[in-house]
């Protein structure tokens, strides 16, 4: 790719950032880039995060109807699957499901609410209810 | 405080190693860093899955830069993991105290300076701390264009994060540097290792005959129903994700092995490297073709033409294998 091909497209995923390629200058030398974006990576990108939010708009509704609890909104928001939670937490999958309950998860230990707070990364008093907007 | 320079990198571990080295007193660019240690691969391994989806990479895994250059370069690193998140940040605050920089493994997930669209749970992240100021850690992350700072508490969450790859606080630094290397030996040795990798690898799914296997994976997604639909769409757009996402240096890692061989032709003055270079650079482009087509398709911007995209990843193999057949006559 040479230097003037190196796409700048501006990509929300960036947040404004830039990375760094490597392209060619007019002798053919390798120099450093600065991209704003790329529309192909944006595209892939947007495809997995679209997919995040889907999930995470689905559980909220789900914790609202009363079919799940709202520990599993909060662990989709923090972008996580159970198997993950589990190795992070140190809860056995079973035992994670069991807690999406919404007729068990109310009756959680603050012992057992703080290994869920501390690897999600939330306070225990806002994982006990779900956020009023997803 | 250290007098470190900040140095943005495509990609986070070569970055850091290049960072570290030419800190310590030993200049080395990132594509050097990155072609020493011979980094460069091609793996879509059907049994490791990332959320549903086969792991495919374009280089070597995690620490594989770090070790690599140890054995090219005669650095040595030393290696630090702590079972106790707390000591783990205490060894760190002495090391910065002792006005050292050092080099830590994290979780791209927890660091709050990332962009939300870069934050997924990645444990193998690598960055640079060169100091600390009140609560904030001074952080050097190779893929960002100016030095960042990290609270004292996320920095902690991203070095312990659990899960696959889990750093366990991982810190290293060069115990003992060499004052200068024999190129012209470890060149050709780091070249010959990388030529065996993609094109003599036992497995079918590594290498160059793994490129061809992926396209003949998606015509088969395609004939199948049952995947057509959701299946084949999300892995074109995973498959992109691996080769541009943070720190590939676009094109899965090959403009950064061109840029090695170039400079490396004029550190050896030779011709034969330079070609090869340019064939490699040839094998990127090609490589950003297919993402561009397989995007869109995914997207739904083009019809899905799974004939086309195994008739690219065939041509990137091809360019490939031109290139690694050039590298092996010319040592």
């Amino acid at each position: 790719m040479e230097r003037d091909s190196v796409p700048q497209d501006n990509s929300h995923t960036y947040g404004g950032h830039r990375k760094l390629l490597y392209a060619t200058d007019e002798r053919g030398e390798y120099v450093g880039v600065a991209s704003s974006g790329w529309e192909a990576e944006t595209i892939a990108t947007d495809s997995a995060l679209n997919l995040l939010q889907q999930q995470q708009a689905e559980t909220w509704q789900r914790a609202q109807r009363g079919e799940t609890s709202a520990l599993e909104y909060y662990m989709v928001y923090r972008r996580m699957d159970v198997a993950l939670l589990s190795q992070t937490s140190g809860i056995f999958q079973w035992r994670i499901r069991r807690h999406f309950k919404p007729e068990i998860y109310p009756g959680l230990s603050n012992k057992l609410l703080a290994r869920y707070s501390e690897a999600l990364g939330i306070e225990i008093t806002t994982l006990k209810t779900l956020i009023e907007n997803p | 405080m250290s007098n470190f320079i900040h140095q943005q990198s495509a990609h986070c571990e070569s970055g850091v190693m290049s960072s570290l080295l030419t800190h310590h007193g030993l200049p080395m660019s990132e594509p050097m860093a990155f072609g020493l240690s011979a980094a460069l691969s091609f793996a879509l391994i059907p049994f490791v899955k990332l959320s549903g989806l086969p792991l495919i990479a374009y280089r070597m895994p995690p620490r594989a830069i770090v070790k690599g250059l140890q054995k090219s370069t005669g650095v040595t690193m030393q290696f630090q993991t702590f079972r106790d998140a707390s000591r783990g940040m205490e060894a760190l605050d002495v090391m910065l105290d002792q006005g050292r920089v050092v080099g830590l493994q994290t979780s791209v997930f927890w660091l709050p300076y990332f962009p939300e669209g870069m934050r997924f749970h990645f444990n193998a992240h690598n960055l640079i701390v060169y100091g600390r100021e009140g609560d904030d850690y001074l952080i050097s992350d190779p893929v960002f264009e100016t030095p960042m700072r990290c609270d004292r508490a996320s920095l902690m969450k991203a070095r312990f994060a659990k899960g696959a790859l889990a750093a366990k606080g991982l810190m290293y630094f060069p115990e003992k540097i060499p004052s200068d290397i024999d190129y012209a030996k470890q060149i050709p040795l780091a070249i010959r290792r990388n030529i065996k990798i993609m094109t003599k690898a036992p497995l079918p799914f590594i290498g160059i005959r793994g490129i061809r296997r992926m396209g003949q994976q998606l015509l088969k997604l395609e004939r199948d129903v049952s995947q057509r639909e959701h299946y084949l769409p999300l892995y074109l757009g995973h498959i992109v994700r691996m080769q541009e996402e943070i720190g590939t240096g676009g094109a899965g890692f090959r403009f950064i092995y061109a840029a090695f061989l170039r400079e490396s032709s004029k550190l050896l003055d030779s011709a034969p490297l330079k070609e090869a270079a340019t064939a490699m650079t040839e094998a990127g482009d090609h490589w950003r073709l297919f993402a561009l087509r397989a995007s869109k398709m995914c997207k739904g911007r083009e019809k899905m033409d799974t004939a086309l995209l195994n008739e690219i990843l065939n041509g990137c193999a091809d360019r490939e294998a031109l290139a690694w057949k050039m590298l092996t006559t010319s040592l």
